[in-house]
């Protein structure tokens, strides 16, 4: 096993094996997870049995999350740079980008070549979906990083899903004005996920193209320049999406149409659970805080920190954004989730499960103690929770049920 | 031409090289970036927050 080994002139050796170093090529294999609907046809003739990668997903990795628990190991700050100079963490996110092109192609070429039914159809671009959605929190580990093959390959990891503007936006959006009401990618109290993704999809269609043509302007060039970065993702999806279309025939557009749309609402279903309700306080020149660990949601699961590049660490990546996968730290006392982030997206969608399970849990958070004056509320939904959730503070234990 | 860091991620904005990348030219003096010049590699710090490091 892989040992890392510094001399620390006050603490004298300083060692540290990263016990998931190897466990971190399940990143790299589990968009295949979404052939195995496909694998199981073939052997059993079932058609229904598409299915199963869309369960996996949902309930089987909170299932594992149970089974295997949580992982609270951190790597010590002085092991860091050696961690983050390792070749091996280094490429395989890059290597997890042409599965993401593959899985597409495969199902392409399936749905246009086997007499399938309706819901068969419909199981199936889903899942092509869900883990074209997956290649978002690809990228997104990707985009953060510096050098240009990193940044590259986000670009083609976002294509997969026509969703090309993501990092833009993201890196210069969000994380410049998270938990406040500004945001759109920071979702609200009392805010369902339907309701959130009609804002935050074109609004971050929106600010990602506002950010890249101020870019390209400061550049003294048009926002139609090649190098705009947001269009070359563009681009590719065109590349990659009109071939498809070229020979698998007209049925990849409805195809097409609807898998892209099931990847953003992975990135909605993210963005949503990352930050409810939390919110950054104003300063005395009117400026906000910056970022705190309190103002992101996290969850220390073993198996769905392992699918997803560690983004459960959500605090530590806010508090340091170009640290990569292996080195993101879990912190004790932070906002923390019920279950790991593929069970919350399940949740999501079911709203009166998310705030029966949410609110209280956001209510009593430490620095939040029942005072709605810190809460990132949705507009005009404030009178109504204060009335429900009244006496509830940091005192009452977040289980309670109202 | 004076180097200013950011307390957050260690990126040095250098105002001899710029940030060509952001639309800032070689030679762009640090008091001159606009006022909501965000630390392009982390975007947790903003221009009030850097700190010069080197005359």
């Amino acid at each position: 096993m892989h040992r890392f080994t510094t001399q620390h002139p006050d603490k004298g050796e300083i060692t540290y094996q990263d016990r998931k170093r190897y466990l971190w090529l399940v990143s790299l294999l589990y968009p295949l997870v979404a052939l195995s609907g496909i694998g199981l046809y073939y052997l059993t003739d079932n058609q229904w049995l598409f299915v199963v990668p869309l369960i996996a997903s949902y309930i089987g990795v909170s299932v594992l999350d149970w089974l295997l628990g949580e992982d609270r190991n951190n790597p010590p700050e002085e092991l860091v740079p050696q961690l983050e100079a390792d070749a091996y963490y280094r490429w395989l996110p890059i290597l997890t980008v042409p599965m993401h092109v593959l899985v597409l192609v495969i199902f392409a070429w399936f749905i246009s070549s086997h007499d399938l039914g309706v819901p068969a159809l419909i199981m199936l671009t889903l899942t092509a979906g869900l883990y074209s959605g997956l290649g978002i929190n690809t990228a997104h580990e990707l985009g953060h990083k510096k050098p240009a093959l990193e940044r590259w390959m986000a670009r083609i990891a976002l294509a997969v899903s026509g969703y090309g503007h993501f990092c833009v936006e993201h890196n210069r959006g969000h994380h410049r004005h998270v938990a406040t009401p500004e945001d759109p990618a920071s979702s609200k109290m009392g805010e369902n996920i339907y309701q959130f993704a009609c804002k935050e999809i074109p609004a971050g269609f929106r600010r990602g193209w506002q950010c890249e043509k101020e870019r390209m302007e400061r550049q003294g060039k048009s926002v139609w320049h090649p190098s705009n970065e947001v269009l070359q993702s563009y681009a590719l999806t065109l590349v990659i999406q009109g071939a498809l279309i070229a020979v698998f025939g007209w049925i990849m557009l409805p195809f097409l149409l609807v898998q892209n749309f099931f990847g953003w609402w992975q990135l909605t279903s993210a963005n949503y659970i990352e930050h409810y309700g939390l919110l950054r306080q104003r300063k005395a020149n009117g400026g906000y805080e910056h970022c705190q660990p309190w103002h992101s949601w996290n969850a220390d699961y073993i198996a769905s920190n392992l699918l997803l590049f560690q983004l459960e660490r959500h605090s530590d990546h806010h508090a340091n954004p170009t640290r990569r996968y292996q080195s993101l730290r879990s912190f004790a006392d932070l906002p923390t989730l019920p279950i790991g982030y593929f069970g919350m997206y399940a949740i999501a969608m079911l709203p009166a499960l998310w705030y029966r399970v949410m609110d209280k849990r956001l209510l009593a958070l430490p620095h939040i103690a029942g005072d709605f004056d810190k809460v990132n509320i949705a507009p005009g939904r404030r009178a109504e929770l204060e009335a429900r959730y009244a006496g509830v503070s940091a005192q009452q234990p977040a289980a309670q049920e109202a | 031409m004076a180097k200013y860091l950011c307390p957050g991620c260690g990126y040095q904005y250098d105002e001899a090289l710029g940030e060509p990348r952001e639309g800032f030219a070689p030679g762009t003096i640090f008091t001159a970036l606009p006022e909501d010049f965000f630390c392009p590699d982390c975007a947790v710090r903003g221009k009030d927050d850097f700190e010069l490091v080197e005359e």
